[in-house]
């Protein structure tokens, strides 16, 4: 069967859509750590610039995940590696 | 090649473009549209030092307007490097200082209608290399070397070192994802950006500026605050509780 570059763009555009549901996990993990915050915030009110640095720390690391998630689908839609 | 959806919708471009090329030895190497981006961003840098280092030069002792600024922008860059690295801050402030104003005016430049140009791996991956070395330098100047194999090998005993590969892949993973997670999230911000004027055409005239505040205001300077607090963290694990 003859493969031609239609083909593999629009196998390439699913992959794409694919990858980015990789953004789920660090969205239930952001949602996570801002529900602690505001608890410790809650419990603590004094402590809330501390508090707020440390999350959005813990956020910016759990966030990486998703980021490769969408870096991959950035390669395949913009750069088209497997169209090379 | 224009085929799909998205290419026939508009001028929707988010790659980094070569402007001319030149030979250097041998290699072919391109003046990109990142180059330019960075150059203004400089100038604008500039501009504002030599501004502010006349206004410091005749500093008043009220100060008013301009100096204001200055001395507001220098004091809490020193209060977040003081409050992340301890004793050692007095040494990595003006490196963290001038990164740290360096990524923000680079992030937000995409409010000027250039591309951004830490939306570039080549320029973000260099600062991920500096960090690293930083980290390594500080490492062995601070702790012994017996110390730095016990942490190579950590989870298992000194004389079993199974884990040594796998930490020295993690030691080469902190620039690769620092610096992956500035230009991921840039790029993803310049793409939002660009898909929008790109589809909606006349749809999008005013409230994009809502978009822009999220996308490159805020988004990058969180990026920002990020990278420099994970530089100062990571520098401060590798200086140990010796300084």
């Amino acid at each position: 069967m003859d493969f031609n570059e239609n083909f593999i763009l629009g196998c390439s555009a699913i992959g794409a859509g694919l990858a980015v549901i990789a953004g789920i996990g660090p969205g239930v993990g952001q949602g996570i750590a801002a529900g602690h915050a505001a608890a410790a915030v809650g419990r603590n009110p004094g402590a809330k610039s501390e508090i707020t640095s440390t999350m959005i720390m813990g956020q910016a690391v759990a966030e990486t995940t998703g980021l490769y998630g969408l870096l991959v689908a950035v390669l395949l839609l913009f750069v088209k590696p497997l169209l090379w | 090649m224009a085929n799909g959806v998205l290419l026939s919708a508009g001028n929707i471009d988010v790659m980094v473009h070569g402007l001319f090329k030149y030979s250097f030895f041998g290699h072919e190497v391109w003046i990109t549209t990142t180059h330019v981006c960075l150059l203004l961003v400089m100038l604008i840098l500039i501009g504002f030092s030599v501004a502010a280092g006349q206004t410091m030069k005749q500093g008043k002792e009220i100060p008013g307007g301009f100096q204001n600024l200055v001395e507001l922008i220098v004091e809490k860059l020193d209060s977040m490097v003081a409050g992340s690295m301890g004793k050692s801050a007095a040494k990595y402030r003006n490196y963290i200082g001038t990164v740290f104003i360096f990524i923000l005016v680079s992030n937000i430049s995409g409010l000027l209608g250039l591309r951004p140009p830490t939306a570039d791996y080549g320029v973000t991956f260099p600062l991920g290399l500096i960090t690293f070395v930083l980290i390594h330098i500080n490492q062995f100047r601070y702790q012994k070397p017996k110390d730095i194999w016990r942490d190579m090998c950590s989870p298992l005993p000194p004389w079993l070192p199974i884990w040594f590969p796998i930490n020295i892949i993690s030691e080469l993973a902190v620039p690769v994802s620092l610096s992956l997670r500035l230009f991921a999230n840039v790029l993803s911000g310049t793409i939002m950006m660009t898909l929008i004027y790109g589809i909606l055409g006349w749809i999008a005239t005013v409230w994009p500026a809502a978009l822009h505040v999220y996308f490159d205001l805020f988004s990058g300077a969180i990026q920002t605050y990020v990278f420099c607090m994970l530089t100062m963290t990571f520098i401060s694990n590798a200086i140990g509780e010796e300084a």
